[in-house]
């Protein structure tokens, strides 16, 4: 059967046929996707207004500038440039799996499925590292008590704030215990295995010194809500993500079986299309959101 | 390669399938392109950090938001077919998204009324939960 073109002056509603010119699964995923967008707006909004209603946030530039297999150096949004990639090229991907779909090409449809799958899978591994990364990084910031400490950043803290000034950095490293010290000068050597003996070995006012001589990036504790937010979010959406994968295996497994080609339509490619691409679509706002402003 | 052959009872009026995947790169390249002018303005503001005045950096922001949303309409009404769907369906999707213009305005005038009340009413409404406590770092180990 072609394709009809639509009659001017259609009476949609006039019964007998779908208002809508589509099957009721495919208004129902784009119902459930109206939904899923206004929780995912929920969530974003609510972020906005914390971030808001307090004087500073995390700079994204600073937390967010680190490179797989990079070391130390310093590149902001580099990491995330790539995640966004991934994902765009996956929903082309999608798309094109669609679109031979529709020609009721198989070889296609599973060709396109399996790099769809494997940039979902890419882009999951990608949330994988930062997430690590971010969770026993080791960030030497100021306590509530006035003392230094080693924090990674979670969900409970928040080690992003401002730069502590001179004054204040010598005023913190004189009041933080031997112990802590010894664990900051440690995070100075990025665990080399000799020189952690080396530290246990020096006095208070050593390390000190070496500390303070150092290039130490040592900060006030940021708004605990950060991590919150990022955390919370970023996984709300990585989530999404990987139902989202498991869905394409589903709808490659069927394919591979010739379920669709035996139903005669490969329309549920095209529902799991759809919210693959919302999956991508959310992904623009969060990268907006937590990493470009 | 045969044209599709199923018929649907809600489907009174078969869409055209026959195009090829040239829109498909197109916007693909569209997308690419968007998202590299919003990280050109993102390590704009990165390198000029401090430099630039609170104007400069807020319109800055609402640029990359702009395309955002420019990237988010082509997702939705070419990836997703959107566009090629019936007006009916178009416009309830669309229409009730109309709410988050309200939503974020409301909410973020909000968020800025609690932070000037902080800043000015004696810091009566501190936010307490800024500092990290030595107990909590304790606990995480």
């Amino acid at each position: 059967m072609g394709s009809t073109a639509i009659p001017t002056g259609t009476k949609w509603w006039s019964g007998g046929k779908s208002p809508f010119n589509v099957s009721y699964g495919k208004v129902m995923m784009w119902y459930f996707l109206m939904s899923d967008a206004f929780t995912f707006g929920a969530f974003l909004i609510s972020y906005g207004t914390i971030r808001f209603s307090v004087n500073n946030w995390a700079d994204p530039n600073q937390v967010f500038n680190s490179f797989p297999f990079a070391g130390h150096a310093n590149l902001p949004l580099a990491f995330v440039s790539l995640m966004t990639f991934i994902l765009i090229f996956s929903s082309v991907t999608m798309v094109l799996a669609v679109h031979e779909g529709h020609q009721m090409n198989k070889k296609g449809v599973e060709k396109f499925m399996i790099l769809t799958i494997i940039g979902g899978a890419a882009f999951l591994g990608c949330q994988a590292w930062e997430w690590t990364h971010l969770l026993t990084g080791e960030h030497v910031a100021m306590l509530n008590d006035g003392t230094l400490s080693v924090l990674p950043t979670t969900v409970k803290m928040n080690p992003w704030g401002e730069a502590l000034s001179q004054t204040e950095m010598v005023n913190a490293l004189q009041k933080t215990s031997h112990e802590q010290l010894v664990t900051i000068a440690n995070t100075l050597h990025h665990g080399a295995e000799n020189a952690h003996h080396a530290v246990t070995s020096l006095t208070n006012q050593e390390l000190i010194n070496q500390i303070a001589s150092s290039e130490i990036h040592a900060t006030h504790t940021g708004p605990i809500a950060f991590g919150g937010y990022f955390f919370g979010i970023t996984g709300f959406h990585g989530f999404h993500v990987l139902s989202g994968v498991v869905i394409n295996i589903i709808m490659y497994i069927k394919t591979k079986l010739g379920h669709f080609e035996q139903r005669g339509h490969y329309e549920m490619i095209e529902k799991a299309g759809l919210y693959w691409h919302f999956v991508d679509l959310v992904w623009v706002f969060v990268f907006l959101c937590f990493y470009l402003v | 390669m045969s044209a599709q052959h199923f018929e649907n009872p809600e489907v009174t009026f078969q869409p055209d399938h026959s195009g090829g995947t040239k829109k498909i790169w197109k916007i693909f390249w569209v997308l690419s392109a968007l998202t590299i002018i919003e990280l050109a303005l993102g390590y704009f503001l990165y390198a000029k950090n401090g430099q630039l005045g609170d104007a400069v950096v807020l319109s800055t922001k609402i640029v990359i938001g702009i395309l955002t949303l420019a990237k988010a309409y082509y997702i939705v009404s070419v990836f997703m077919h959107l566009g090629d769907e019936v007006r009916n369906l178009i416009m309830t999707i669309i229409v009730p998204l109309v709410l988050f213009v309200w939503f974020i305005i409301a909410f973020l005038a909000d968020g800025s009324s609690w932070k000037n009340l902080r800043n000015t009413r004696g810091k009566s409404r501190t936010y307490q939960t800024e500092e990290v406590s030595k107990e909590a770092v304790e606990s995480h180990k």
